[in-house]
């Protein structure tokens, strides 16, 4: 269930504007590999680029290659809609649907994808929800609107709505900036949990936390403000944070950043 | 009164006082004072429209709500609201069937699949739509769309006349119906519904439609899984607004609808009245008791726009913990 993602060349655009500039690098399966830098570096629009919601946005356009194992996201005829159902997505703040039920939440990308069957739809709802942790806290009140629950359980409650679907690649942008330490300490043992199962790429500003989850950190920056974001380097986390190959990445990981 | 000092007197020991602001209490005067205003307003409405309505029905010879005939200037006098509200329901259900629908179309339009450009054309259009004074609704609906609607009201009457309600009684006479009346309230309303949902539409977070994008939704599913039911309350009242509109609409009905105490559930059949057209086409020659019973017929006309309005609010609380407005 967790394809490789190989990346070469990609630059993406905000109308004029180059925000990330000519990146590659590969990701594992079954990892995870967090992305951290200042903000504006392109960490969250490279991220958004890997499932091809970069687009979405008006005047967001993209060059290069995102290989999915064997497939290429932007190769010629592949559908965006069938490429985000490979690749989930989880975002800054909690944004369960706020009229929809906490069952209906989970369901949804279900019901998008054609399941009908209340047995099926059963069997996937707690089955996402104990994946996401969250099971045991919402069982007996599934009919609930899901904007009722904590931040920290929205957050959960989005994660398993991602993960329902059975997506390859679980991407996560920041999905603890939002949350208080238990909510976020929550988070990142079900990451711990999840990446036995998912490819996962995480987008962070937090380096502890980057630290904490992550098998792989890549360090994203910026030479002035208004020019393109670059990755600067890509190592496993222990090395990035003991002994980082880059001058920059250290200052950065150091405090002693500018 | 020791326990609330007033400002003359120092503060009692360990109470502190709020501090006042003059400008805070100069404003929470001004709601304040608009808002017993409003009340006033709606209190002194209601008393006159309640005593003029006693005065006259107590001396109907006729039952108020029974009779079809308005002859409140007759002696004896006789008249009903029975033929006004029948034809004021009718005509504004066919202009909200058709209305809002077509609304939400061109307010989806507008909001999420026209590009930027077209979409403010289109918007200003619609505005332009609403800036249309309704007596040249009743003007154009008179002369242009009445004697075009013969086509449509012959070919309703041929191929769906066994419905009964699409039959006419005598094939061939004027198209001047609550059918016609109907397509035009839909057109008078449509802007109001589409400029309030199409604001609606606006609003929803665009958290929401990404969550649906990210999960695998087309651009369709973005609108029924994250849009439609973010703006379901919107919608309503939109469409409150535009039922509103059409249920009072005056000179477009009056100059389109061929009125006759007839209570027929043939709608393409020139027949019926409403309230309000009723009221303009006889407060002209009406003595002062035919007024006071127009103002009557009024009365009932303001109950039946409160109820459809407290039936809306009633629909929008039922789902409140549902509405996205703690999200």
């Amino acid at each position: 269930m967790a394809k490789r993602i190989d990346v070469s060349g990609l630059t993406a655009y905000y109308g004029n504007h180059k925000a990330i500039d000519d990146i590659s690098m590969t990701v594992e399966p079954r990892s995870v590999t967090a992305f951290i830098g200042p903000s504006g570096c392109g960490k969250s629009t490279f991220l958004r680029t890997l499932n091809r919601m970069h687009e979405v946005t008006p005047g967001g356009r993209v060059e290069g290659k995102v290989m999915l194992d064997d497939e290429n996201l932007y190769g010629a005829g592949v559908d965006p809609v069938a490429v985000r159902r490979t690749v989930g997505m989880v975002f800054q703040r909690p944004n369960p649907f706020p009229t929809m039920s906490i069952y209906d939440n989970v369901a949804a990308g279900l019901r998008l994808n054609g399941t009908k069957k209340k047995r099926d739809l059963d069997a996937v709802v707690e089955k996402s929800l104990r994946g996401a942790n969250l099971w045991n806290e919402v069982k007996d009140r599934l009919n609930k609107p899901g904007a009722g629950l904590s931040g920290g359980q929205q957050q959960r409650l989005c994660i398993a709505r991602a993960i329902a679907v059975e997506p390859q690649v679980l991407l996560m942008d920041e999905p603890c900036s939002a949350l208080d330490p238990i909510s976020t300490l929550a988070i990142e043992d079900l990451i711990g949990e999840l990446k036995e199962q998912f490819t996962i790429v995480i987008v962070t500003h937090n380096m502890q936390q980057a630290a904490r989850v992550s098998d792989r950190t890549a360090f994203f920056n910026l030479a002035h403000v208004g020019e393109s974001g670059r990755l600067i380097e890509i190592d496993d986390t222990e090395r990035i944070f003991s002994n980082p190959s880059v001058q920059a990445t250290e200052d950065y990981i150091s405090g002693r950043f500018g | 009164m020791d326990a609330t000092p007033t400002a003359t007197l120092p503060p009692a020991k360990g109470q502190p006082r709020a501090v006042t602001r003059p400008g805070d209490r100069i404003f929470f005067g001004l709601t304040r004072g608009s808002g017993i205003l409003l009340l006033l307003v709606m209190a002194a409405i209601a008393a006159f429209l309640t005593f003029r309505t006693f005065s006259a029905v107590s001396q109907d010879h006729g039952n108020f709500l029974t009779t079809f005939e308005w002859n409140a200037d007759a002696t004896p006098p006789v008249f009903g609201i029975a033929v006004l509200a029948y034809g004021t329901i009718v005509s504004s259900i066919i202009a909200m069937v058709i209305a809002v629908p077509v609304a939400i179309g061109i307010a989806l339009f507008i909001s999420h699949y026209a590009p930027r450009r077209l979409a403010g054309a289109l918007a200003y259009v619609v505005d332009l739509l609403a800036a249309v004074p309704s007596i040249v609704y009743g003007l154009w609906g008179a002369l242009y769309l009445v004697p075009r609607m013969q086509g449509l009201t012959a070919w309703l009457n041929e191929y769906l006349g066994w419905t009964v309600v699409f039959k006419q009684s005598n094939p061939g006479t004027a198209a001047r119906s609550l059918f016609t009346v109907g397509i035009l309230l839909a057109i008078m309303i449509l802007p109001i519904i589409t400029n309030v949902s199409r604001e609606v539409f606006r609003q929803v977070p665009k958290a929401h439609e990404e969550a649906a994008l990210a999960l695998g939704a087309t651009r369709w599913e973005v609108v029924r899984t994250a849009v439609l039911p973010f703006a379901r309350s919107g919608i309503i009242s939109a469409s409150m607004l535009g039922l509103g509109r059409a249920l009072g609409e005056t000179m477009a009905v009056a100059t389109v609808l061929s009125s006759s105490p007839v209570l027929t559930a043939h709608i393409l059949d020139p027949a019926g009245g409403t309230f309000a057209q009723n009221i303009a086409s006889h407060f002209g020659e009406a003595t002062n008791f035919g007024r006071d019973a127009l103002i009557a017929s009024g009365l009932v006309l303001f109950v039946i726009t409160l109820l459809v309005n407290g039936a809306a609010r009633l629909i929008i609380a039922r789902r409140k913990e549902y509405s996205g407005a703690n999200a």
